[in-house]
């Protein structure tokens, strides 16, 4: 286990290079240009003044090498010394990777969008499951009886719906005329009191749902598909003679067998919970991760979406491996060598 | 485990509702004398702006758009900027440099401006002629990439004569010598706090350009890049009793449509910015009658541009679409009947019914106001004529053909029309086709990401500077009340060529020796009226050539909620530009 984990460990690194590599290459080929959304009285020669002071005349593989200097040099160790308070080398001349669109370190914006997109995503994840498991269970359990023929089409309209079309009408059905939820998030609001928790829970109350009930679409559907399939299988038909009692073959044989591929497929999905929810989050003004994206590649934000997108993929990365291995512990059958 | 939510929920309801009740109880057992001292702290004294696209920074000097200088301007200021009748009104200064009062020099080369007395940052340290004369070295700096930099355009330099004077000298006379300091775009910075952020240090300074310390009615609280911004009063705001409001939010995200619904419809915010959204969507959520949209107009006019040159995508880098001297004329379109028919054929009403609503005019000109710069030579346009735009074909020897559409020599009227993605603006083009198929001409439609067409890069081959197309539509206007600069954008010398990197605010490349020495006359000219005079004969040079087909004077759109008084918009400078008279009326 251990030489096949440092074995996977060993071959992400060039795998990340390579990715960081390809998404740079792609984002200097975009044609759009962080001058873009000046006004029109700006001229040209001041635009190509702006382009300038961004750096973003140094040909290509400076620009690439100066960015890999600043991502996996400068921005750890300024890492380190903010959270140790120590001082490594000279610290205020050393470069961060700054967002063109703020001239402010990249780093800095993601911690602060990041609770947002936690609480909102991280929860409606969370609520998906607990929704997704029973039903799944139950659905498959109850093959073709009405309660999953009605499950089957809600989440068949759950999968089918675009977030920013569920949210919209929730908005004109909850906000607009019932009054019941703000349709905007307040990111700047601190819970403190049950008052302001009370609030907290109000205006997530919406975009978690929206998500929520996309999650749980897609996850019922695995979930029921899985039990199905161990439904029929030979050791359910042992239980059965046995002379066990339905209730404890499905929970104690078919659900711990057929939780396995869900398990897996609920870890690779936690990266999303990071990468936020680009729609849901403009939809409902979250401005979390995954508005912070489509702003920086609206404006053309190279050093912006090039870091975000490369943390994304360490995620992806990372959480590909973390279930290999979660697969391995909980299915003491599946051996690496 | 999967109760313990539910029973939370249900408990935060029942403390929520003992809460609203406590209140109603407490409200019945006050007397007259502190029930009007309720009344007032009742108001809400908490401001909430909506700017669908977010503040990414609080210094306009390094903004990336008009949502940076607008946020910014309530708490950083110019010495005057513009009010809704694009009237100059001093701000930090005492008064108006004129001629007359002797602040302008004769010879229209330097300008002085007194600045006021009272006027304090919001640290309690006095605004000096030192702040203004570093502003100007700040945004000038080579390295800087400062946004505001044409505001200085030929500024010699910027001289303290005393702590409360500041001369701005010219390097050649200036008949508008207002771009330097007046409007939101060029604003004066507090020298202590941007000392060390000149030229490429400005890009390190996130504190000073997140919360810059300023003269204006509000103070920056909290600065949340792309999303939120805070703002509370400044306590040495130099009105007494100015701001009414005790803080402020701008809160971004989102697009216009969901921001006009958050003032119109569920009224969480109290005004929202730059509503371009569907007339009819817009007057369905005025319906619910909780707020009112409001317009003003400033210079912009939407207008499609028509390429002098071959555009043809046969010709190599250093043809396609370069002027040449002349030498590279468009097939058709450097045909002026072709130019008129093109314009007589369009139906601007109809244009303004579909996309803009209150939100615009039809126009003919490319300068639509200020009121005195108007020429009225032009207003045949805003009648539709097909029969006659056909009859001008016709005569010119354009004769349809088979398919309808009309040739000559070989050349057909086939038309490639570009411009940026845009809802309106792509149903503006295709109605603009079937007003154009009806003269016999065909058109084809493109659009282009906005951040592509207006980014202006060399290296791209779809910016409206290079103008790889027949035809293109966009919206142009002129910063400040005075079109002196503009109209110089249509100087032969100011042609967008390989040699430039694609420089240059000619975009259609009309050129005519009458418009250029007219220009010349305008340059030693500095009467008021004749200044007029000549730059409404120019814009009439513009559009009779039909270089450009002015469509639609647009007005800025935005939308306020009923209790919320003393607003007015404007269409010159920052729309917050009377925040600190802004009041709230239940």
């Amino acid at each position: 286990m251990l030489k096949y984990l440092s074995k996977r460990l060993f071959f992400a690194i060039p795998t990340l290079i390579v990715i960081s590599f390809v998404l740079f290459a792609l984002l200097d080929l975009a044609p759009n240009d962080p001058t873009g959304n000046l006004p029109q009285t700006i001229p040209q020669e001041v635009r190509e003044e702006i382009r300038e002071s961004l750096g973003l005349n140094k040909p290509f593989h400076i620009r690439y090498f100066k960015w890999m200097q600043q991502f996996f040099v400068n921005e750890p160790l300024n890492l380190i010394e903010e959270v140790t308070g120590l001082e490594i080398g000279d610290s205020d001349s050393r470069l961060r990777v700054r967002s063109w669109l703020t001239r402010s370190p990249v780093v800095d914006l993601i911690i602060e969008r990041l609770p947002q997109t936690l609480w909102v995503v991280g929860l409606s994840y969370i609520v998906g499951i607990m929704i997704a498991l029973p039903i799944g269970v139950i659905s498959a359990y109850k093959q073709y009886s009405w309660f999953d023929q009605i499950g089957t089409f809600i989440s068949m309209v759950g999968f089918s719906v675009p977030t920013f079309f569920t949210g919209l009408v929730m908005i004109i059905i909850f906000s607009v005329t019932l009054s019941w939820f703000p349709s905007t998030y307040d990111t700047t609001h601190v819970v403190k009191d049950l008052q302001s928790l009370w609030f907290q829970v109000k205006q997530m109350a919406m975009p978690v749902m929206v998500l929520a009930f996309y999650n749980a679409a897609q996850l019922s559907r695995f979930m029921r598909a899985s039990v199905l399939e161990n439904l029929n299988l030979d050791y359910v038909r042992t239980a059965r003679a046995k002379g066990l009692r339905d209730r404890s073959i499905l929970l104690k044989h078919i659900l711990r067998n057929s939780m396995l591929p869900v398990i897996t497929m609920i870890a690779l999905g936690v990266p999303t919970i990071f990468t936020g929810a680009i729609i849901t989050e403009q939809v409902f003004r979250v401005n979390g991760i995954g508005q912070l994206l489509i702003t920086g590649i609206q404006s053309a934000d190279i050093p912006l979406v090039q870091s975000l997108s490369f943390l994304f993929a360490v995620l992806i990365v990372t959480f590909n491996l973390l279930a290999d291995v979660i697969y391995g512990i909980l299915d003491p059958r599946i051996r690496y060598e | 485990m999967r109760r313990t939510p539910i029973i939370a929920l249900i408990i935060l309801s029942i403390l929520f509702l003992a809460s609203c009740s406590r209140e109603t109880t407490s409200e019945d057992s006050v007397d007259s004398d502190e029930d009007l001292a309720d009344n007032i702290a009742e108001v809400d004294r908490n401001l909430k702006l909506l700017y669908w696209q977010a503040p990414s920074t609080l210094n306009p000097y390094l903004s990336s758009g008009t949502k940076d200088i607008e946020a910014a301007s309530i708490v950083i200021e110019p010495l005057a900027h513009y009010d809704a009748n694009a009237k100059k009104v001093p701000i930090l200064a005492e008064r108006v440099p004129t001629v007359e009062n002797g602040d302008i020099s004769e010879d229209y080369r330097s300008i002085t401006w007194h600045l006021r007395q009272d006027i304090v940052w919001s640290d309690g340290t006095p605004l000096t002629s030192a702040d203004v004369v570093f502003s100007w070295k700040y945004c000038t700096h080579e390295e800087a990439g400062c946004t505001g930099k044409d505001s200085f355009r030929d500024v010699e330099q910027v001289v303290a004569v005393d702590d409360h004077t500041v001369r701005i000298d010219f390097t050649k006379p200036a008949p508008f010598p207002f771009g330097p300091f007046v409007g939101s775009v060029s604003p004066v910075l507090q020298y202590q706090q941007f000392k060390d952020c000149l030229g490429l240090r400005a890009q390190e300074c996130t504190e000073a350009n997140f919360y810059p310390i300023g003269t204006g009615p509000f103070i920056v609280d909290e600065f949340r890049a792309n999303d939120t911004v805070q703002y509370r009063a400044n306590p040495h705001y130099r009105e007494e009793g100015r701001p009414f409001f005790d803080t402020v939010v701008i809160k971004g995200g989102g697009d216009a449509a969901s921001a006009a619904r958050a003032v119109l419809q569920t009224g969480e915010f109290d005004y929202a910015w730059n509503l371009q959204v569907e007339p009819e969507v817009l007057a369905n959520m005025r319906n619910a009658g909780r707020g009112e949209v409001l317009t003003a107009f400033g210079s912009q006019v939407e207008r499609i541009m028509v390429n002098q040159t071959n555009e043809d995508p046969s010709l190599d880098a250093d043809t396609r679409s370069v002027y040449l001297n002349g030498n590279n004329p468009h097939p058709f379109l450097s045909d002026i009947s072709v130019r008129r028919a093109l314009s007589l054929a369009i139906d601007r009403q109809i244009l303004v019914d579909v996309g803009y609503g209150i939100a615009g005019q039809p126009t003919c000109n490319v300068i639509p106001l200020p009121e005195q710069y108007v020429s009225t030579n032009n207003e045949d346009c805003k009648t539709q004529n097909i029969d006659e735009a056909n009859r001008i074909l016709d005569e010119a020897g354009w004769i349809k053909g088979s398919d309808g559409i009309r040739a000559k020599d070989g050349v057909r009227l086939s038309l490639l029309y570009q411009t940026s993605t845009n809802s309106v603006r792509q149903g503006t083009q295709s109605l603009i086709k079937g007003m154009w198929q009806q003269i016999g001409v065909e058109t084809e439609l493109r659009n282009i990401d906005a951040a592509v067409f207006f980014g202006g890069d060399p290296g791209s081959p779809d910016t409206l500077q290079k103008f790889f197309a027949d035809v293109q539509m966009y919206t142009n206007n002129f910063e400040g009340n005075d079109p002196s600069n503009y109209v110089e954008g249509w100087q032969c010398g100011n042609v967008p060529v390989p040699e430039n990197q694609w420089v240059g605010p000619n975009i259609s490349r009309g050129c005519s020796e009458e418009f250029d020495s007219l220009l010349d006359t305008l340059s030693e000219t500095f009467d008021v009226d004749e200044r007029v005079a000549i730059i409404k004969q120019l814009n009439d040079i513009v559009v009779q050539n039909v270089w450009e087909i002015p469509l639609i004077h647009r007005a800025r759109v935005s939308a306020k909620s009923n209790t919320l008084k003393g607003f007015e918009l404007n269409g010159w400078d920052s729309e917050l530009w009377t925040i600190a008279e802004w009041y709230r009326e239940e």
